[in-house]
């Protein structure tokens, strides 16, 4: 019999029952949840008369319509405002193990807070009613978004009806040049498949570039799994997973942990595991990225130039190449260290933790921002990550250099608090989407890596983070 | 949830591939806290010229006249005819339920992303997965005839065309039974409440760190 992959054996782990037509009941550990996509699950909980099965399993805080400045004066939307005070009278109501209203020290992002906690922790199953769950798949937990139907679902039942996915692999080997970073592996991969090359499939990232990687830039990586299309990715534990979580908040302590680990080593695909698809790809051979479309897989190494649709002989892709370029404001054949930018972004659950604004600090320090930059932002994940930042002067680097140093929350990578772009305005962004209208009617993001954020912030346009 | 068992609806064309959940119903519609009222702002930033906020009277604002839902013979559809990677994105319900709410009970792609296709069904929408090949020939018919209309059957898992030509659709039988009786899945689960906390005995005792 063929081995066990990592998925494999975490979903065997937590399946409570199974149908015959193999739709499953899968045990979940650990929910988190934020105000967007609770309030009518709550409301669905309070209608049935219905008790929320274990309030253990639940780490909470708002963050997507937190204000990033200005907190004395609270958050001033009316509608944004009684989103996050619905979250706190559900949790008032129902409990949580960890919840961080907002203003709390510790409120962030949500998927920042959850590893940074020690609330995420391998072997687990987490979910949230929020895409970018996979990120926790960094830790080997089998984590993933869900819709707000089944955010109500885990509350009342602790389980999730689900069916198996398919076992994707995708192994990098070799090592990453200077100046290119997990956010440039992610893309790189993106680029690869596809937006859907992972749909139906959980992606195991491995390989020796993976390995390499520091517990942030795993979950960079995994953050990302979903803009691939595979709603899970994972990373198996080893001693850099239990060096990050040993003597966090919640992290397990004691006999506790020495029982743990020994468990979280076994966490692993077997030497003889069979994956549906393998994707193999060198270090070496990624440079870092930036997206020129509008869907993270219209994304290209830096010293390419925007493509040309008449080169496309598929129709529908040369109409998405056409529907990008215009959207974008681009012409075809422009190099991509030819576009001038407008704003800057470095933040969200995909680039905001603390290696990320270290990166982008380096980079900056010493310098100014480019007179064509209107306004660069920093908006550190979290309030631990912020005072870490701010003991260690990064802080100071960033406002040097005419950045605006903020308080946590997803801020500019969705736009749903007051930090947006124009109509026409074009960002260098540290986020996740570039889809029309993400961070703002109109609004024009080119995803890349805080490094290459931050230089083109100097340069007021792209270049190549290698050469500087 | 509502029953869905079969329809003889109006189809209507979107013809782009990877529509995200940011197209479907913007950021700022989020705001809201109920699950219902989202769909005069399905598509908000492609189906009018002016910028949409949550409230808005949409009965006055400016037409985007040549976005294929304002046009008048796609009036009343219930079924949209979509590309592959529909509905990629962000994990927000609020996707079903504009497209739910504006009318559609049926979308026909050749793909869709795993979080919304699931979402669907917890909403009374049946996304069916048909090939590139059934879903050009919709495509192509739909556009050419005004009033081109199909019938959706769920018992059988079946799209007939006008032509009387027809196409079966796969769907798990668990997810055909909820959807053919609207069925609550909370209760269905709690059915096996029993089952759910011998697991958790059992788990808590191998991991216990994972209840302290």
């Amino acid at each position: 019999m063929a081995g066990k992959t990592l998925y494999d054996k975490l979903w065997e782990a937590h399946v409570v029952r199974e149908e015959a037509d193999g739709t499953c009941l899968l045990y979940i550990d650990r929910h988190l949840v934020h105000e967007v996509t609770s309030a009518q699950a709550y409301e669905g909980m309070r209608m049935a008369g219905r008790k929320q099965w274990r309030k253990g399993s639940v780490v909470a805080n708002p963050d997507h319509n937190t204000p990033t400045k200005d907190w004395d004066k609270g958050i001033e939307d009316p509608i944004s405002r009684l989103q996050v005070e619905t979250l706190d009278s559900n949790i008032k109501e129902f409990g949580a193990l960890v919840y961080f209203p907002f203003k709390n020290a510790n409120q962030g992002i949500i998927h920042v807070i959850g590893p940074e906690n020690g609330t995420t922790l391998p072997g687990m199953t987490v979910v949230c009613g929020d895409s970018h769950t996979s990120t926790h798949g960094a830790f080997g937990a089998f984590a993933h978004g869900i819709g707000t139907s089944e955010v109500e679902h885990v509350l009342a039942t602790q389980t999730l009806v689900a069916k198996k996915a398919k076992n994707m692999l995708v192994r990098i080997e070799g090592q990453l040049g200077l100046g290119v970073t997990a956010k440039d592996v992610a893309l790189a991969v993106i680029g690869r498949i596809g937006t859907a090359g992972g749909t139906g499939y959980t992606i195991e990232y491995a390989g020796s570039v993976i390995r390499s990687l520091s517990m942030e830039g795993r979950m960079t990586v995994c953050n990302l799994a979903i803009e691939a299309g595979a709603r899970s990715g994972m990373i198996a534990p080893d001693e850099k997973t239990s060096a990050y979580l040993k003597g966090k908040a919640h992290a397990p302590k004691g006999a506790d942990w020495d029982a743990a680990v020994a468990y979280w080593n076994t966490l692993r695909s077997d030497d003889d595991a069979v994956f549906d698809v393998v994707v193999e790809m060198r270090g070496e051979d990624i440079a870092p990225q930036v997206t020129w479309g509008t869907s993270p897989e219209q994304v290209l190494p830096i010293g390419s130039r925007v493509p040309d649709p008449s080169k496309e002989s598929d129709p529908t892709k040369r109409t998405s190449i056409e529907n990008a370029l215009k959207y974008m404001g681009l012409t075809a054949n422009t190099p991509i260290e030819e576009i001038k930018l407008d704003k800057i972004f470095i933040g969200s659950c995909t680039n905001s933790r603390i290696e990320d604004l270290r990166a982008a600090a380096t980079v900056l320090k010493g310098k100014k921002k480019a007179s064509n930059i209107t306004l660069a932002l920093v908006v550190p994940g979290s309030g631990i990550v912020k005072r870490q930042a701010e003991e260690e002067g990064l802080d100071k680097i960033f406002t040097d250099a005419g950045f605006e140093w903020r308080e946590p929350g997803c801020s500019m990578c969705l736009a749903m608090n007051a930090d947006k772009l124009s109509p026409g305005e074009r960002c260098a962004s540290t986020s996740n989407r570039n889809f029309e209208g993400r961070q703002g009617q109109g609004g024009r993001t080119h995803l890349v890596s805080p490094q290459m954020a931050a230089a083109a912030a100097i340069a007021g346009h792209f270049v190549d983070i290698r050469t500087q | 949830m509502k029953a869905f068992t079969k329809i003889d609806g109006l189809a209507c064309p979107l013809d782009r591939a990877n529509v995200d959940t940011d197209a479907i119903i913007p950021k700022q519609f989020l705001k809201s806290i109920k699950r219902s009222g989202f769909g005069p702002y399905l598509f908000d930033e492609w189906r009018y010229t002016d910028h949409g906020e949550p409230g808005m009277d949409c009965s006055t604002r400016p037409l985007n006249t040549s976005f294929v839902l304002n046009q008048p013979r796609y009036k009343g559809a219930q079924i949209l005819l979509a590309k592959e990677n529909f509905g990629c994105g962000s994990s927000r319900e609020h996707a079903p339920w504009a497209i739910e709410d504006f009318g559609f009970q049926v979308i026909i792609a050749p793909s869709f992303a795993d979080i919304f296709y699931g979402n669907c069904y917890k909403n009374g929408i049946l996304p069916i997965v048909a090939s590139h090949e059934v879903v050009d020939k919709l495509f192509a018919e739909c556009s050419a005839s005004e009033g081109y209309r199909l019938k959706v059957d769920l018992e059988s898992q079946t799209v007939t065309m006008p032509s009387g030509a027809s196409f079966t659709f796969d769907i798990t039988p668990h997810r055909k039974h909820c959807l053919m009786n609207g069925l609550d899945e909370i209760g269905l689960t709690l059915q096996h409440a029993d089952e759910i906390r011998a697991f958790e005995s059992r788990h808590k005792a191998a991991q216990p760190w994972l209840f302290a």
